[in-house]
């Protein structure tokens, strides 16, 4: 189950792009209710926006972002029916990447 | 996972190249994926996190920059930041929440097909201004809000 | 402010004995026509959005939270989980009128035939047991998640709940009832003190909120809990949160109060799974 949400919309020439992510987004901070132990820093580091093969934008993350975190950006030059891909690293060396079509 | 690690290293490095044959890097953002900027997020103190992400700390207070965030945030945890702005050649926007033991929360590289625009939800350790910093034509520009963050009695 | 609470401790004294003759249909036109009162400005429909709808600076937050809410993420793992066959090959499905889709609204109920309250978390459990699965964990993680598809389906559907015409139905409310009402914990509070007769003041930083239309939006993604929780894991939360000894996840007790507590809110419409603070 891919653990990126999108949602893209065109209007008047521009294009909303709005992400929803599931990560822990641990700050590393944190200590263990139960252990007393700090939780080990758990977070995306890099986020990267494709639209048709360009990267548009791309995020830069530290553990202060929320939990299950929001991005919301506006690009110019697409059109509804292209696609655009969101990609996320964190500092465990996952990530994952998911594409939808803008409407 | 590495697979997607050299994927990414892959598209940095055409997007590189692309950057260098066209000579202005405008198409595209300036940093590449592939290069976290962990000093910037290591600084303890705000300008250190401009510096870091912007390369100075020198920025002037801007009115063309909104930035939108609640007065008082109904949970430190997740409080929603918008930051937009009528300027054009926008590449770079930075949150900053002063008081946060790392107190850059995130930064973003905007090509120019961007709109200056980037919202986000943030945590925020406590009462303190959350400041963002805009990148254009090599100047900073910033706009400042101070977001209380409460002790709750029952939901907090 | 004096003023107030004379009132309020008079209206309390003269409820009192009233409320044991009254009817739960009595009862529910009381609670209702209460809130009604204090918060005039509040469209009645609204009252589903908790403290949004009578707090606009929350309510711009939440606004901005519902643009895309961390609470999708558990209704698509929800989704995965409804449709998932158990090891039998037999699904949720399967266990519920209208395949469980749409029914969140007549949740709790009444089962006559075994004299209990039957909630949402409860017939999903039920669900997996009799089709040889282990029951689910009752306060969060995939039971919260299958509620929250399960409720996402029934938005817009109008809270129904009935309580029929046998003492043990009755008997079951006036429970959930009595512990709305019932003073507890060091702290000495009665549901009732925070979300009907303080409901709208101010309790340190925190807006407290009106008991009316509480739990149509459950199961909550709490901001505080970084994610998703049955309505019993709140209870559990605001009992230990006046130093009380909470009960368990679907006790009798708690399956009452939500009986009685979901009934007063007859008439208002599901918009479940919901995001809160």
């Amino acid at each position: 189950m891919a653990s990126i949400k999108i949602r893209a919309k065109a209007k008047g020439g521009v294009t909303t792009v709005k992400t929803l992510m599931s990560h822990p987004m641990e700050t590393g901070l944190r200590k263990d209710s139960k252990t007393g132990k700090k939780i080990p820093a758990n977070h995306i580091t890099e986020v990267s926006a494709e639209h048709n093969g360009n990267v548009v934008m791309t995020a830069n993350w530290g553990g202060a972002i929320s939990k299950n975190p929001y991005l919301s950006f506006k690009f110019k030059g697409a059109a509804a029916g292209d696609k655009i891909k969101i990609t996320w690293v964190d500092n465990m060396g996952k990530g994952d990447s998911a594409e939808a079509a803008i409407k | 996972m590495n697979l997607l690690r050299r994927k990414f290293l892959k598209t940095a490095t055409y997007v590189g190249a692309t950057a260098s044959a066209i000579g202005t890097g405008v198409l595209v953002p300036q940093r590449v994926l592939g290069a976290y900027n962990a000093a910037a997020f290591d600084a303890k103190d705000v300008n250190g996190a401009i510096s870091g992400s912007m390369g100075s700390d020198q920025h002037t207070a801007s009115d063309a920059i909104k930035l939108k965030a609640p007065d008082i945030a109904e949970n430190g945890a997740v409080v929603p930041v918008t930051v937009s702005s009528s300027m054009s050649n926008v590449e770079a926007i930075s949150i900053v929440a002063s008081a946060n033991p790392s107190p850059l929360t995130s930064s973003y590289q905007l090509s120019s097909a961007c709109e200056a625009f980037v919202s986000t939800r943030i945590k925020m350790v406590k009462t303190s201004n959350v400041v963002a910093v805009l990148k254009a034509d090599g100047k900073l520009y910033s706009a400042t809000k101070e977001v209380k963050v409460t002790i709750g009695g029952c939901g907090g | 402010m004096k003023k107030l609470l004379t009132s309020v401790s008079i209206a309390l004294l003269l409820a009192l004995p009233l409320s044991t003759m009254a009817t739960p249909q009595q009862d529910q036109e009381a609670f209702q026509d209460y809130y009604k009162k204090r918060f005039p400005g509040t469209p009645f429909d609204d009252f589903i959005n908790g403290v949004y709808s009578i707090d606009p600076a929350s309510r711009e937050q939440w606004e901005e939270i519902e643009e895309f809410p961390p609470y999708e993420l558990n209704m698509s793992k929800g989704e995965e989980l409804f449709n998932k066959p158990f090891a039998n090959g037999k699904t949720y499905a399967s266990c519920f009128a209208n395949g469980g889709m749409g029914i969140r609204q007549n949740y709790p109920y009444f089962d006559t035939g075994r004299g209990e309250v039957i909630t949402l978390e409860l017939a999903i459990n039920e669900c997996r047991e009799a089709n040889g699965e282990k029951p689910l964990k009752w306060s969060k993680g995939p039971i919260a998640d299958i509620s929250a598809y399960m409720a996402y389906t029934s938005r817009g559907n109008v809270i129904d709940i009935k309580i029929p015409d046998d003492p043990r139905a009755v008997a079951a409310y006036e429970r959930g009832k009595k512990h709305f009402y019932q003073k507890r914990g060091q702290l000495n509070m009665a549901c009732a003190d925070c979300h009907k007769f303080y409901a709208g003041s101010m309790v340190r930083a925190d807006l407290l909120s009106p008991a009316l239309g509480h739990l149509s939006h459950f199961p909550v993604y709490r901001s505080k809990w970084g994610g998703m929780g049955t309505t019993h894991r709140r209870y559990g939360g605001c009992n230990k949160q006046v130093r009380a000894k909470p009960y368990k996840s679907q006790s009798a007790e708690y399956r009452a109060l939500e009986y009685f507590h979901t009934y007063m809110s007859n008439g208002l419409v599901v918009n479940g799974p919901g995001a809160r603070k």
